[in-house]
């Protein structure tokens, strides 16, 4: 068995005095594909932001249990955001490029990370980080374009190469192709299977199709509560909720 | 009088509007029909036709009746053989003799045959005034009248009317602005007819004063406006070294740091600061900061004048403030929060973020926002009027007196002065220089604030 990435312990948070999440509990294993799926406002992308700290950036949003990550508690006060997120990437619903250089897009964590000391270095992280992407041999004649001209597959790409150019262990994923079309959405799932071998991922999509095709572990929120989780082919096939079964065959949602 | 007859007016449309609804209504009912518009919209339509024939003729009376009396007791003056007369003067006494008839005494029977010649026709103009806005109003209400069958869209002409008022409103100011463009223009061609334009631009010469009497020991003057030019730019960079730092801090601080509490406390008391009238920054800029600046320059050996561009700027500078902090705040906040959320989640903080993502993505606003501020300096005259003095001097020392266009328009036009010599004109020649430059100032951060706005809807 592998080992546990993640480990969250009764995790509730709270937007003002709306409570969104009730005690969520989960282990997610190391260089896995682990999809939360739902029906729209049940929580999995706030589960999803509480893994990197990005709720911090809501004023309103209360955060409370906990969620260690390689063992160290980072639902605390001391916790160094910063070095979290260098280890913890995201790619959002929708690519958001920077309005720089395609180059320049990606080379912006290293930079910042000051994880290189030479522009040479610097060059090879930013080749190597999109060809692990896939999109290298896309642009390599146009580095120096802005990242916003490329179409909206590519610009998704982009913006994972970009999240694992400062090389994170575990890259979440906010409904990645929900604003793709079908051919951009199968280069991205592709991509999703490879990365698989280095990263533990975890992604929040609304499509079953997808959440059956790319993962392995599947977890399903409703309502701010985790009803079920398991092998994906479990829950797709013989789930034991009879909400879960409701919810992968149509039935709601 | 006319008075009354905005009264009769009133009456008028009012009594146009309830005759519009019964009228309507008794219509329909003949033809057993229901009306195409609720019965209102006929009233309207009745009432628009009453109204601005009505306006029509009140304004053009207004504005000729006057004028014209005039002109027709002048041409029928009985002139005295021999003596001069002042046009101007005369129609005063005149009018004066018509008022009140206790002035009669001891005036000329020409004068008062004149005067009692102005009464009666007054009375005339009073009178024809009075019957020809009733019988324009009935007429109006009789065509409209016509129109009144259940079978007519009376909402859609009125909302053709409706559109057709809403173009001459805003007509309006675009005429005006075009005629105050047309009298710059012309009042300054009158001055460069008389001082050469290249003078003007290019001399670095400013002596405004010319002998307006004969034998008056002036000197001949001279209209090089490139010390005003240059006053104007320093106090200008001045006000600039002290609002752009300030306000795009505070902006900063306002867009990304400050939590909601203070956002919503702090931001409108900035826009205090741009409700304080000029006159008040301009004796605040006299009386407290040119002193301190004065004593600042002696103390480290600069000889500073008791006003200089350096308490004006930074006064100015102060006033321009919520400009740069409002329209920049407002521009980083447009920043999507998308780009925000990329560089946090790639472990950038807060202050990498902003230097390196907001700042690059804000940037055409925020310049766009100087901009608008830069114009919004140059143009300040209270300020100016008050603490930069009004000396023409060429310098780049700040500690100086310096003048500025704002200033010199005011000089030239203080005092009882005809708009006949260069130094009253002048007046003008720098108002459409400063018009020119504040106009493309404004038009190139436009472009740039709309621009910018383009890239992220």
């Amino acid at each position: 068995m592998s080992n546990s990435k993640i480990l969250a312990n009764g995790v509730d948070v709270y937007y003002g005095s709306k409570q969104a999440l009730f005690g969520i509990s989960m282990d997610i294993k190391e260089k896995e594909v682990t999809a939360l799926i739902g029906p729209s406002g049940c929580g999995k992308s706030t589960f999803l932001r509480c893994i990197n700290r990005m709720n911090d950036l809501i004023e309103i949003c209360k955060v409370s249990g906990s969620i260690k990550v390689d063992n160290q508690e980072i639902i605390s006060e001391k916790t160094d955001v910063v070095s979290l997120r260098s280890k913890i990437g995201m790619v959002f619903q929708k690519p958001n490029p920077f309005p720089k250089s395609i180059f320049d897009n990606v080379a912006y964590g290293p930079t910042i990370h000051g994880l290189v000391d030479s522009k040479n270095e610097l060059e090879e992280i930013v080749h190597s980080s999109l060809k692990k992407a896939g999109l290298f041999d896309e642009v390599k004649d146009r580095l120096n374009e802005p990242g916003t001209s490329l179409s909206g597959g590519q610009q998704q790409r982009l913006c994972i190469a970009r999240a694992i150019a400062v090389n994170p262990e575990i890259i979440l994923m906010d409904e990645p192709c929900s604003a793709l079309d079908p051919i951009a959405t199968a280069i991205i799932e592709e991509l999703i299977d490879e990365l698989r071998l280095n990263y533990t991922i975890i992604i929040v999509t609304h499509s079953m199709q997808q959440a059956a095709r790319v993962s392995q572990k599947t977890c399903f929120f409703h309502l701010g509560e985790l009803i079920e989780t398991g092998e994906t082919n479990k829950i797709f096939t013989n789930p034991d909720n009879t909400k879960t079964q409701d919810y992968i065959t149509g039935r709601f949602g | 009088m006319f008075f009354w007859s905005l009264v009769l007016i009133a009456v008028g449309i009012f009594s146009s509007f309830i005759y519009g609804r019964s009228r309507i209504k008794l219509n329909s009912k003949k033809q057993g029909t229901k009306s195409k518009s609720l019965p209102n919209y006929y009233a309207q339509y009745v009432l628009m036709w009453c109204l601005f024939p009505a306006l029509i003729v009140y304004f053009s009376w207004a504005i000729f009746q006057e004028q014209i009396i005039q002109n027709i007791v002048i041409s029928n003056f009985e002139y005295i053989e021999g003596a001069v007369y002042n046009e101007g003067l005369l129609l005063a006494e005149i009018r004066n003799v018509a008022n009140n008839p206790s002035f009669a005494d001891g005036k000329s029977i020409e004068i008062i045959n004149a005067a009692s010649h102005y009464s009666s026709l007054r009375q005339i103009s009073q009178i024809s005034f009075y019957t020809s806005i009733i019988i324009i109003m009935l007429l109006g209400a009789l065509y409209a009248s016509q129109k009144l069958k259940p079978d007519f869209h009376a909402q859609h002409t009125i909302e053709k009317y409706i559109q057709y008022i809403l173009i001459f409103c805003s007509s309006v100011a675009i005429f005006t602005t075009i005629g105050i463009v047309f009298s710059l223009i012309f009042e300054s061609l009158r001055f460069f007819a008389e001082v050469s334009i290249f003078e003007f631009l290019f001399s670095t010469e400013w002596y405004p004063f010319i002998p307006i009497r004969e034998g008056q020991t002036a000197a001949e003057g001279s209209f090089g406006a490139v010390p005003i030019f240059a006053g104007t730019f320093l106090v200008m960079v001045v006000a600039m070294c002290v609002a752009a730092p300030l306000g795009l801090l505070t902006a900063i601080y306002l867009a990304e740091y400050a939590s909601q509490r203070v956002r919503k406390i702090v931001k409108p008391l900035l826009e205090i600061l741009a409700g304080i009238p000029t006159i008040v920054y301009g004796f605040f800029a006299f009386v407290s900061v040119a002193p301190f600046v004065k004593a600042f320059g002696q103390s480290i050996g600069i000889d500073a004048s008791p006003t200089s561009a350096l308490a004006a700027g930074m006064v100015m500078g102060v006033m321009i403030i919520p400009f740069i902090s409002s329209l920049s705040d407002d521009v980083i906040n447009s920043v999507p929060q998308s780009l925000r959320e990329a560089s946090l989640g790639i472990g950038a903080n807060k202050a990498e973020t902003i230097k390196k993502v907001i700042l690059p993505a804000a940037l055409p606003g925020i310049v766009g926002a100087f901009l608008l501020a830069i114009s919004r300096a140059i143009g300040e005259t209270m300020i100016v009027v008050v603490a930069a003095g009004t000396a023409p001097n060429l310098t780049g020392n700040p500690f100086e007196n310096v003048t500025t266009v704002t200033v010199q328009i005011v000089v030239a036009l203080i005092g009882d002065q005809e708009f006949d010599n260069p130094r009253t004109l002048s007046a003008f020649a720098l108002g459409l220089v400063l018009f020119v430059i504040t106009l493309f100032l404004n038009i190139i951060a436009l472009q740039i604030v709309k621009r910018y706005r383009e890239r992220y809807e």
